[in-house]
């Protein structure tokens, strides 16, 4: 049987909102760990986990062939990395002293902060101010075999305007952390497209230092490896801010695929958007969505929403799907959360096929319109086009393996 | 002319002590432009008939044989029989999550037909056949079957008749829990059907009420899970008046 696991409230959770300081029992709740969250630089500030922790307790540890306890030794030439960047983007590497390299926040777990500890130079990309870049810049990183370190700084100067495509290919074991810098006024849409092949193991911090009236949107596409685990953090640098964070994820059988993401809204009127949609096949294929909103007294004005929609196209698949909500002040335009973990099942197949529809084209269907929506939202033509074809080809995969 | 013809069909299900008959032996012939009238009390099969006709897989055919135009229907898939022009109207339509109404009807059109309909053509006519069932046209932007009303899944498992025009439909008690408004409204739709001449309706219900609206040639009375009594008309009259009791003493009825 599919096993469906959505916290808090059973399968469907929509619209809870606790706010601080009402009399009763919200008033009576223990302060959150988020806000007291271990965050260091170095890896041996943080306990080798083992998996009963709150933040590991969904992760496959003996998957992460070491990246957690210290054994994965840093190998050459695991990775290839490209950068192809349009005129007048600096791209470069600075050392691991650098002011920008971990400017936007401190590693908030031993695997990242392995990465941290582990590098000696950081990847930068440097887009100068008022600059409007009217080609994406492209970053590939191809994995050969091997363990990987790595860092990587995106620095958007004020009123500058970028897209940046990130895709990763291959396979390798890879711990690295992506920081976004982003400058007032300026507007940086980042698209991280996880294509590994079956073997590959990625776990990754990405975090945004969303600028004065800035504009992040990130896009994270997640199809192949056998461990992914991202975390995107939010920090705002002033009023005004917004970020848009849109994921899509595709398990097949024996993937597991976490998503955690934090929006840390510290700043009075911002905005944040958060929609993560997955769909999963397969016998222990498993996703896991984290969706946590910190609203601090000091962030009046905030306006948040999240949402986590997943689709179980067979028996045997997994999913873990936990939003969390957490407000210390009244004084806000709107937060809300909403996660709903649904099924195809045979009777919807039969639905279908009875109206003539094949039984591969009626999953198709179902699948592609699950993720139409957030296609749209995210609102960049070429990319939507391949989002499209990458679910067909992902699609046709499994019927080929007969697991449809 | 299109003849579907049921031979000595027996169909049983998976029960928790082994398989379970509910079919015993149906045989009825159903030809283009007519209209049968499947009557019987609850768990008689009537809906085991329906499903078995389109071929839902919790149902397992044991004997006999389903014939549409001499083709053998029980070698084939759902989606074939659909394709062959066997359409089921659903007394409990499933909902599809992201899967809108228009796009639904579009593919299945598409299926049914061979060929993509024109674009043009095709919202024209979806509009149309939706504006004689009432329907909102905001109606075709929802997800589909997803939070229907009774009224609306049954308007749109018509609406759906209406555009893939199939040589047989099966209605599985398409008048249950509909209000009088709503079922003169299907009614209307399953005889615009009608009157084109080129579909075999099987009209399966538990009531006579639907029958004020949509007049069938033939009337079945359906027990024990196969027909005990076939007549015209007027065999609903008496149903109307003395009910199943005749038909389901001895325990006929299971």
């Amino acid at each position: 049987m599919a096993d469906v696991t959505t916290t808090p409230g059973g399968a469907t959770t929509s619209g809870s909102i606790q706010v601080a300081g009402v009399p009763g029992e919200f008033s009576a709740q223990p302060g959150d760990a988020r806000t007291e969250v271990l965050a260091s630089y170095d890896v041996n500030d943080f306990p080798v986990p083992h998996g009963r922790e709150e933040n590991w307790r969904f992760t496959p540890l003996h998957r992460l062939k070491g990246l957690h306890d210290g054994t994965a030794e840093a190998t050459s030439d695991a990775v290839k990395v490209d950068v192809t960047a349009p005129e007048g983007v600096l791209v470069t590497t600075v050392g691991r002293d650098d002011a920008r390299v971990g400017a936007a926040g401190k590693p908030v777990d031993r695997v990242a902060a392995q990465a941290f500890s582990s590098i000696d130079k950081a990847g930068l990309v440097s887009i100068p101010k008022d600059t409007q870049l009217t080609e994406p810049i492209r970053i590939t990183v191809h994995g050969q075999g091997g363990v990987r370190y790595g860092h990587q700084v995106i620095e958007v100067g004020a009123f500058a305007e970028a897209v940046v495509v990130i895709e990763h290919t291959g396979d390798a074991v890879v711990a690295a952390n992506v920081e976004y810098l982003i400058g007032d006024g300026a507007k940086l849409t980042v698209v991280s497209v996880q294509d590994w092949e079956d073997t590959a193991v990625h776990v990754a911090q990405h975090t945004a230092l969303v600028g004065r009236d800035a504009t992040f949107k990130s896009v994270v596409v997640t199809f192949g490896g056998d461990v992914v685990r991202l975390h995107p953090r939010v920090i705002y640098g002033g009023t005004g801010g917004e970020a848009e964070l849109y994921g899509l994820y595709f398990a097949d059988a024996g993937q597991h695929l976490e998503h955690r993401l934090f929006v840390d809204h510290d700043t009075p009127h911002c905005r944040s958007n958060v929609a993560y949609k997955g769909a999963l096949q397969g016998q222990d294929a498993h996703a896991v969505w984290i969706g946590d909103v910190l609203i601090r007294a000091e962030a009046e004005g905030t306006d948040t929403y999240e949402l986590n929609r997943n689709l179980l196209l067979t028996d045997g698949a997994r999913v873990d799907s936990v939003p969390n909500l957490e407000i210390e002040t009244g004084e806000i335009v709107g937060a809300g959360h909403a996660s709903a973990t649904g099924r195809f099942d045979d009777e919807q197949l039969f639905y279908l096929q009875s109206r003539g529809i094949p039984a591969d084209e009626a999953r198709r269907l179902v699948v592609r319109g699950f993720f139409a929506e957030l296609v749209q939202q995210i609102g960049l033509p070429e990319l939507q086009d391949r989002l499209i074809e990458k679910i067909d080809a992902e699609l046709e995969a499994s019927v080929g393996a007969g697991v449809a | 002319m299109a003849t579907l013809e049921i031979r000595d069909l027996h169909v049983s299900v998976d029960a928790e002590n082994g398989p379970r008959e509910i079919l015993k032996g149906v045989d009825l012939v159903v030809k283009q432009g007519e209209t049968h009238a499947i009557m019987g009390p609850n768990g008689s099969g009537k809906s085991t008939l329906a499903y078995s006709l389109a071929g839902h897989p919790k149902y397992t055919i044991t004997s006999g044989e389903v014939l549409l135009d001499g083709e053998d229907v029980l070698a084939m898939s759902v989606d074939e029989r659909a394709r062959a022009g066997v359409f089921l109207a659903m007394q409990y339509p499933v909902e599809v999550p992201g899967v809108s109404v228009s796009n639904f009807l579009r593919t299945s059109a598409t299926a049914i037909r061979g060929e993509a309909p024109k674009l043009r053509t095709w919202v024209k006519e979806v509009k149309e056949a939706m504006a004689d069932l009432q329907m909102d046209p905001a109606f075709a932007e929802r997800n589909v079957n997803e939070g229907f009303s009774g009224g609306e899944k049954k308007r749109h498992e018509i609406l759906q008749m209406e555009l893939l025009k199939p040589k047989i439909a099966i209605l599985d008690e398409t008048d249950s829990g509909l209000d009088v408004d709503a079922l003169r409204i299907v009614s209307e739709g399953v005889n615009r059907v009608r009157e084109t001449g080129e579909v075999g309706t099987l009209l399966i219900t538990h009531y006579t009420r639907i029958l004020r609206y949509i007049k069938p040639d033939f009337v079945h009375v359906f027990a024990g899970g196969k027909i005990v009594a076939s007549g015209g008309p007027e065999l609903a009259d008496q149903l109307e008046e003395n009910g199943y009791e005749q038909y389901v003493k001895g325990g006929a009825a299971e």
